[in-house]
Parts: structure tokens; C-alpha cells; sequence
């Protein structure tokens, strides 16, 4: 469970450039919620998956996960707690290290690394029977570079390996957004499979009205660094996207709705 | 070249493969150009230089050389880790203060070890030429090191050590304590220069404050003749290449200033050093340039 408590994050503070991202954001997500993420650019998204991934530390506020008060940890820290996958495919892993160094590396999060062989014992026959499973022919490539990998295979392997080190919460930035439609339809219905299977509690920002309606089960809308709109269960279900659009435009101020046609994608 | 110059060529590449393996670990894996290497082998001779005219036993002596590199490195990590000083910038800071503390370390600019036992001296009189004995003596040492140190980097350790280098926020995001493992990287680095230099005080018999100076371009030179000589992206042979590749300079340093017609003096050195280096870095590029050209003309590929 994630309780978010009032945050607020001021970047360049004291600077022409200072931006309030985020003001006042408080809401709690019970243990295996599903929530996706909607809101137009610079409307705090990413600096909201970032302040519970620990990348951006709140100023005020606190955020607590699983009963732990985590507000000052750092990103090293919190990472045994929460598993992330990011945009750009080259982010999330090391196009340099074999995909079995990639996943090995990912297992060991959350706890101490010592000067055990990363992949030694029987890891690696674990690692390509967790990687056989994601259906791509990729167990007979463990000792590949993670760099050989086209951007859709590289997502599937982040997100598998979120689940290696059994961290409860996941977090998933636009993961989809670099891929071309049918390579993001694979992608987003595995997310659904593992989500699913590993009962993980799931924050995922997307630009797609209609992927934040048809996934998970509740949609927060940010505006400005505040949740403008949050709703779940039957009032969501009743939601369309051209109900959302204009949500989404009411709060931008009455802007035509087509200028967001192309949000939706 | 003489049998003697051969062999001479050869101890002193395996006593600068140490270097080599350091400077790989600084400026391939953590991706931290660290140019300390400069004052911390010169620390580490005249550390063991000390301890060995105190009476100290060798191996101690040699393996307080190392920890002295270490602590060196440690210093350039903080400045760069805690004080966000510039990587290169920070390495130049220690090893311009490390000038100064070598000076107070050996109370003089040189100290010459002319009677003291070494760790080489057990196995001077066991019927082999000493010639030989060195580079086997030294030899044994490095190949310790490269098969500890490779052992180390496929450790889970080792592996996040890795990542930090190649990508920092995913390391970060995957639990990994990026600043702790800069701080480890570049301390074992400069260790192993420190080592270093303490085989050198004791192969050549002194130690002097003015044998950092280019170092690490030796260093480089080597890693880069290793990658040259053996493209492999397996570890343990990319520690063998800067080894070979440490031992392969300084035979070439030897053909360039032996060869009479070229006319070049042992002054030369750091000239003939720098124009290798050089040479090195630009080839790939040429080659990788002419390879784009014949493709573009016979239209074999974009």
C-alpha cells in the first residue's frame, strides 16, 4: 500500500525557472490497485512516479510504503521496495551487460551485494525459465548483449525483470511510448500478465486516454501538480474517452478539444 | 635488441600491466577518467622504498604501497562523489598534491635501495639468470591479480560495479549505491598502481618522485594496444589484453629507441609514448573511415 500525504516539489526554487511541479498531492493506494496516470505535458506525471521512486525527494509531505515512512530515502534505498521501468528502452537496462547480467542485476535488488558469482549456482537455468515464459525466444540469448535487443524485447526484459526481486509496487513510465503500436500492444498485455500474476500494486502514466481507461482500475488525471480527477470502480466504467477529453480540456481552460485529438491514440 | 633488453622490455610491461588493469577499471568500467594514477605510483614506490630501508618485511611493505594507492584514490572519489569537483579535474588535484607527499614520504626527491631485501631477493640465486627471475617474479604477481580481479567484476558486487559505469540511473533504480561503488572502483584502481610502484622501486632499486610523470598515458597505451591486439568482451580477456597489450608497448618503446637509423635517444621516451598513444586512438578511426568509404562506393551498405 502506498499513502502519498500532501507532497509538494518545487524544482530550481529561487530561479527564473522555478517550476512548482507538484502541489499538494495527497492519496493512498491500497495493495494491488492497478492505477493509471493521465495528464498533458509538465503536468507532473513524471515528477510524481519520480518522487515515489525516490528521484525527486518531496520537500513537504510524506510518502509511506507499506506502513514504512520512506519521504527521505533515495532512490538506491527504495528500489527493494519498488521496481520501475522507464520510456526510453535504453534506460532501464545496460545495453552493455548480457541480458543474464541485466537480470541478474535486477535480482539482487533491495539487498546486499556481496562477492558471490552474480551468476552462479543454478541462477542462470532460473533466470531462462523466467525468460522462456515471456514467449520471445529469448532463453536461448541469455549471453547476448541486452544492446542486440529491439526496444519492444528490451521492455519485456525490464519488466520482467521488475519482477525478480519481489518488490510489491510497480512503477511505469509512458513504457510504451517509444514502441510502434503492434510491439506496444505485446508490451502493455504483458504488463497486464505480470501485474497480474505477481499481485503487484501498479502506477502507470500514460498519453493514451484510451489505454488509462482500458487498463487497471482507477485513473488519476494530474493538472498543474494536483489530481484533478481520480475515479474507480462504476463511475470509471461509465467513462468514455470523449467524456475524458473534455474533462481533460475543462481543466486546460476550454482549449478546443481537437487540439487533444491526437491524445487520442 | 640484446636478450637483456628483451627481458627488461618485459618486466617492466608486466610491472605497468598493473597499471594497465587499474586505468581499464577507471576510465572502461566505471567510466571515470582518473588521472591519479600519476602520483599514486610514484606513492606506492616510495611508500615500499620507506618501509623496506625501516626493515619492514617486503610483501608487507608492498601491500602497504598498495593501500596507500587506494587511500590516494579515495581522495580523488570524495572530491568528485561528496564535492562534485569534475572527475578529471579532482584526479589532477590528488596527483599534483601527491608530488608533495611523496617528497615528505621519502624525506628526499629519491631513495635508493642498494642492500635492502626485496621481495625478489628469495628467488635471486636459484640458478636462473636474474633477468628472468624478475619478470617471472612480477609476472606471477600480475597473473594473480587479473584472475582475483576478474573473479571480483563477475561477482554481484563487481556486476553492479559494472553497471554503474555503463548506466548509472538504471544501476540507481536497481538498488545499486552507484557513489559506493565509485568510491571502491577508483580506490582499487589507483591500489593496483600503488602496487605498481612498489614492484618497480624494487625491480629497478629506487624509488623517484619523477616516475609518475605520464603514467597514465602508459597506462592508456597499454589498454589500448590490448583492445587492439584482442577485441574480446569477455572480462577475463580484456584483463589479458591490457596485460599483453603493457607488455607489447613497451617491446615496441624498445625496437623505436634501439633501432640505431631512427636516431632516437632514451630521452625521447614520453615523445615516442605520446605519438603511440596518438596513433592508436586515430587508427580505429581511420580504419572505421575507410571501411565507410568502400562501402559507399561499391554500395554494399548505408
Amino acid at each position: 500500500m502506498i499513502v502519498v500525504d500532501d507532497i509538494h516539489v518545487t524544482f530550481g526554487r529561487g530561479t527564473p525557472l522555478e517550476k512548482h511541479a507538484l502541489r499538494g498531492i495527497g492519496l493512498t493506494i491500497p495493495e494491488g490497485q492497478f492505477v493509471t496516470v493521465i495528464g498533458s505535458n509538465g503536468a507532473g506525471k513524471s515528477t510524481f512516479l519520480g518522487s515515489l521512486a525516490g528521484d525527486v525527494l518531496a520537500e513537504t509531505g510524506r510518502i509511506s510504503i507499506d506502513g514504512t515512512d520512506v519521504t527521505r530515502w533515495d532512490t538506491p534505498r527504495r528500489a527493494g521496495l519498488v521496481a520501475r521501468v522507464f520510456q526510453d528502452p535504453m534506460a532501464g537496462s545496460c545495453a552493455a551487460l548480457t541480458i543474464e547480467e541485466n537480470m541478474a542485476l535486477a535480482a539482487a535488488r533491495g539487498r546486499r551485494r556481496g562477492l558471490a558469482l552474480a551468476l552462479g549456482g543454478d541462477r542462470r537455468n532460473g533466470f531462462r525459465d523466467r525468460i522462456a515464459a515471456l514467449g520471445l525466444g529469448l532463453e536461448n540469448r541469455l549471453h547476448d548483449r541486452m544492446g542486440l535487443l529491439s526496444g519492444g524485447q528490451r521492455q519485456a526484459v525490464s519488466l520482467l525483470m521488475a519482477t525478480l526481486a519481489g518488490s510489491r509496487i510497480l512503477l511505469l513510465d509512458e513504457h510504451t511510448a517509444a514502441l510502434d503500436p503492434a510491439t506496444a500492444d505485446f508490451v502493455l498485455d504483458l504488463t497486464r500478465r505480470i501485474v497480474r500474476d505477481n499481485r503487484l500494486t501498479t502506477l502507470m502514466v500514460t498519453h493514451s486516454m484510451r489505454q488509462a481507461l482500458d487498463y487497471g482500475d482507477r485513473t488519476l488525471m494530474l493538472h498543474e501538480g494536483r489530481v484533478v480527477l481520480d475515479v474507480a470502480g462504476d463511475e470509471r466504467a461509465g467513462l468514455d474517452v470523449p467524456h475524458l477529453l473534455a474533462l481533460f480540456a475543462r481543466q486546460r481552460g476550454g482549449l478546443e478539444i481537437s487540439d487533444d485529438s491526437l491524445l487520442m491514440g | 635488441m640484446t636478450e637483456i633488453a628483451f627481458f627488461g622490455a618485459v618486466e617492466i610491461g608486466l610491472v605497468y600491466a598493473l597499471v594497465a588493469v587499474g586505468v581499464y577499471l577507471s576510465f572502461r568500467i566505471l567510466d571515470f577518467p582518473d588521472l591519479t594514477v600519476d602520483g599514486s605510483f610514484p606513492l606506492g614506490a616510495a611508500v615500499c622504498a620507506v618501509l623496506l630501508i625501516a626493515g619492514l618485511n617486503p610483501w608487507l611493505a608492498t601491500l602497504a604501497a598498495g593501500l596507500a594507492g587506494a587511500a590516494a584514490g579515495l581522495v580523488t572519489a570524495t572530491l568528485n562523489v561528496r564535492f562534485k569537483i569534475l572527475h578529471l579535474l579532482a584526479s589532477i588535484l590528488t596527483m599534483i598534491a601527491l608530488f608533495s607527499v611523496n617528497l615528505r614520504v621519502m624525506g628526499r626527491p629519491n631513495v635508493a635501495l642498494l642492500m635492502q631485501d626485496t621481495v625478489l631477493t628469495p628467488f635471486y640465486g636459484l640458478g636462473v639468470p636474474d633477468h628472468i627471475v624478475r619478470p617471472l617474479v612480477v609476472g606471477l604477481v600480475v597473473a594473480v591479480v587479473v584472475l582475483v580481479l576478474a573473479r571480483f567484476l563477475a561477482s554481484e558486487f563487481g556486476l553492479a560495479m559494472r553497471a554503474t559505469g555503463v548506466n548509472a540511473r538504471m544501476a540507481r533504480a536497481q538498488g545499486v549505491n552507484t557513489d559506493a561503488h565509485i568510491y571502491a572502483g577508483i580506490a582499487l584502481s589507483n591500489g593496483l598502481a600503488g602496487l605498481a610502484g612498489a614492484l618497480f622501486a624494487q625491480t629497478n632499486g629506487f624509488a623517484d618522485v619523477t616516475t609518475g610523470i605520464g603514467t597514465i598515458v602508459v597506462g592508456l597505451a597499454a589498454v589500448i594496444v590490448g583492445e587492439t591486439v584482442l577485441p574480446s568482451r569477455a572480462l577475463v580477456l580484456a584483463l589479458v589484453g591490457c596485460v599483453a597489450g603493457s607488455i607489447l608497448y613497451r617491446l615496441a618503446v624498445q625496437v623505436a629507441l634501439s633501432a640505431d637509423a631512427i636516431g632516437l635517444q632514451a630521452s625521447d621516451l614520453n615523445l615516442v609514448t605520446a605519438v603511440l598513444v596518438a596513433v592508436a586512438l586515430i587508427l580505429p578511426r581511420l580504419k572505421a573511415k575507410a571501411a565507410r568509404g568502400t562501402a559507399r562506393s561499391t554500395g554494399t551498405a548505408k
